[in-house]
């Protein structure tokens, strides 16, 4: 089928919705409410680097319990029987059904001063534990929210690896630790960096998760972001430049993940 | 799987699933006073209150329209733009798809922001027109459309492109050929690409966030819930969404399992 031009309406369609609003995030970004040109907003930018460090800080963090918590999970789950895999998958992939501010708002009920967890630690005759409102409830919202992005990918590059290349490798006398870090953790990678990215990018830029979570001290990237176009502080020329330096960070904390993964097979991207 | 395994397994399912248990129990709890978090019996007022509740049933409905629209028609646009990916040179190619995996790669808060811009001024342009129901389902459609061509792309290259030719030899217009050959061949695609795009724009709260204007859809009205402390309503509400997916996800999965039966009866690989 040589029929090129059945996407034309594709590519208008793309043009109106992603260039174009793309576009107008970088005018407003350097341009003043009467628009004129000014650096003035992305300079503004730089007011805020700690609520980005924070975010970075936050994401990564979170990222890395995922992966610690998932990868075993994933790896547990890519040997369990067939039947039991399906199982199992579906489990890890259920809670994604349901909405993200619903499972977030459960946290909220179990982390609260008069919560779950504390009335059951005031049951055992333990003191409360003060817990929402701090960024380790955030990042536990987090890893909550985005461990099933981290697993899915592992697991689906992690049940393509060839039996028989593990047996190749115990045959030639590795031991159980050796396959796994030799042979089967670098076959991995493309399913690691999918679910790096995949949960990090979620991550770095929430701003509900923050809100609902953190109360109003933990402000991230998202919540200025937000601030800025719909909250009290309203100006969507500083929101603009937020968005495009975000949006510049995202691209290239890509490319380097994209440089990680030198044989560009990365075919755990998407699972569904 | 040995004991260690099982142990780690069941404690991450506990993580995973213990938060939504209490959500459930919860939304049966009698308690009217201001806590989340005291039993005092059964009772099922929450979801009496829950039906009660006008603007519920509105921005129910909000969504399942916009859900549908958008669908429908990413569906029918990512159909074409695939089938005409399919047919570019590499180079060309290789450009749409950027362009493709940019809004899925780009956070969320960036698409919805930036298509607010658009949709704000787009409205001043057109003598105030308040976003709504319009600009939600035009952002849906957007963000759903890259889905919808990853998920018919993968078999658009497995089909034998033989088969389109021969059809045109044997005398059938394109448009025909499209109909009775290619799209049967990728059906599996457009069908997954379909219930992806319902099911991201059901489940989408960012983008709807800044383009609704003052429509509310099902997230944003529980968004507003959460932000009054205390409304046992929407326990019930996720207990009762909960048991739909639970409903929907059995269902499909006893329709896919009869028709893998079925193909593996009639020998053909699915």
């Amino acid at each position: 089928m040589k029929s090129k031009s059945a996407a034309f309406p594709y590519l208008v369609w793309m043009a109106i919705f992603i260039i174009v609003p793309t576009a107008l995030v970088a005018i407003f970004a350097f341009t003043d409410r009467s628009g004129n040109f000014t650096l003035r907003n992305i300079e503004s930018v730089g007011q805020y680097s700690n609520v980005f460090l924070r975010s970075i800080w936050l994401g990564a963090v979170a990222t890395l319990i995922c992966l610690i918590l998932g990868y075993p999970l994933a790896y547990i789950i890519s040997r369990a029987h067939a039947r039991r895999q399906n199982v199992l998958i579906m489990l890890v992939m259920l809670p994604m059904w349901m909405n993200f501010l619903l499972r977030t708002y459960a946290w909220m009920t179990l982390l609260e001063d008069s919560g779950l967890i504390n009335h059951a630690l005031n049951f055992l005759g333990l003191p409360s534990v003060h817990m929402i409102n701090t960024p380790g409830a955030v990042v536990l919202g987090m890893v909550y929210n985005y461990i099933p992005y981290m697993i899915l990918p592992i697991y689906s590059v992690l049940t393509k690896i060839d039996p028989s290349v593990i047996e190749a490798a115990e045959d030639l006398g590795a031991d159980g630790k050796t396959v796994f870090l030799r042979v089967t953790l670098p076959m991995s990678m493309p399913g690691i960096i999918s679910g790096v990215t995949m949960v990090f990018v979620p991550a770095v830029s929430t701003f509900i998760i923050s809100k609902m979570l953190g109360g109003g001290s933990n402000l991230l990237i998202g919540d200025l972001i937000d601030m800025q176009f719909l909250g009290s502080a309203y100006n969507p020329n500083l929101g603009s430049a937020i968005s495009l330096v975000l949006m510049v960070l995202i691209l290239i904390c890509m490319g380097i993940m994209n440089e990680f993964d030198e044989n560009g097979a990365s075919e755990g991207g998407l699972m569904v | 799987m040995k004991v260690a395994s099982r142990i780690y397994t069941v404690l991450i399912f506990l993580f995973l699933y213990a938060p939504i248990a209490v959500l459930i129990a919860f939304s049966f709890n009698g308690s009217s006073v201001m806590s989340r978090s005291v039993w005092t019996g059964c009772s099922l007022k929450w979801y009496q209150q829950l039906f009660q509740d006008k603007m519920l049933l509105t921005s129910l409905r909000n969504t399942l329209i916009i859900a549908v629209v958008a669908a429908i028609v990413s569906t029918a646009i990512g159909t074409t733009a695939a089938i005409g990916i399919s047919g570019m040179n590499k180079w060309m190619r290789h450009a749409v798809m950027n362009i493709t995996n940019f809004p899925m790669v780009n956070p969320d808060i960036v698409t919805g922001v930036s298509l607010m811009l658009l949709f704000v001024a787009i409205s001043k342009f057109m003598g105030n027109v308040s976003l709504g129901m319009g600009s939600l389902i035009l952002s849906h459609i957007t963000f759903c459309l890259p889905y919808v061509i990853l998920s018919i792309m993968p078999k658009l290259q497995q089909m034998d492109p033989n088969l389109y030719e021969a059809a045109q030899d044997l005398g059938c217009t394109p448009v025909a050929g499209f109909f009775r050959v290619v799209l049967p061949e990728i059906m599996p695609g457009v069908i997954t690409g379909l219930i992806m795009a319902f099911t991201l724009s059901i489940d989408d709260f960012v983008v709807s966030y800044f383009t609704s204007g003052t429509t509310q859809t099902l997230p944003i009205f529980i968004y507003a819930m959460t932000r009054k402390r205390v409304s046992p309503e929407i326990n019930a509400l996720s207990t009762l969404l909960f048991g739909i997916i639970l409903f929907l996800l059995f269902v499909i999965n006893i329709r896919t399992s009869r028709e893998i039966h079925h193909s593996r009866a009639s020998g053909k690989e699915v």
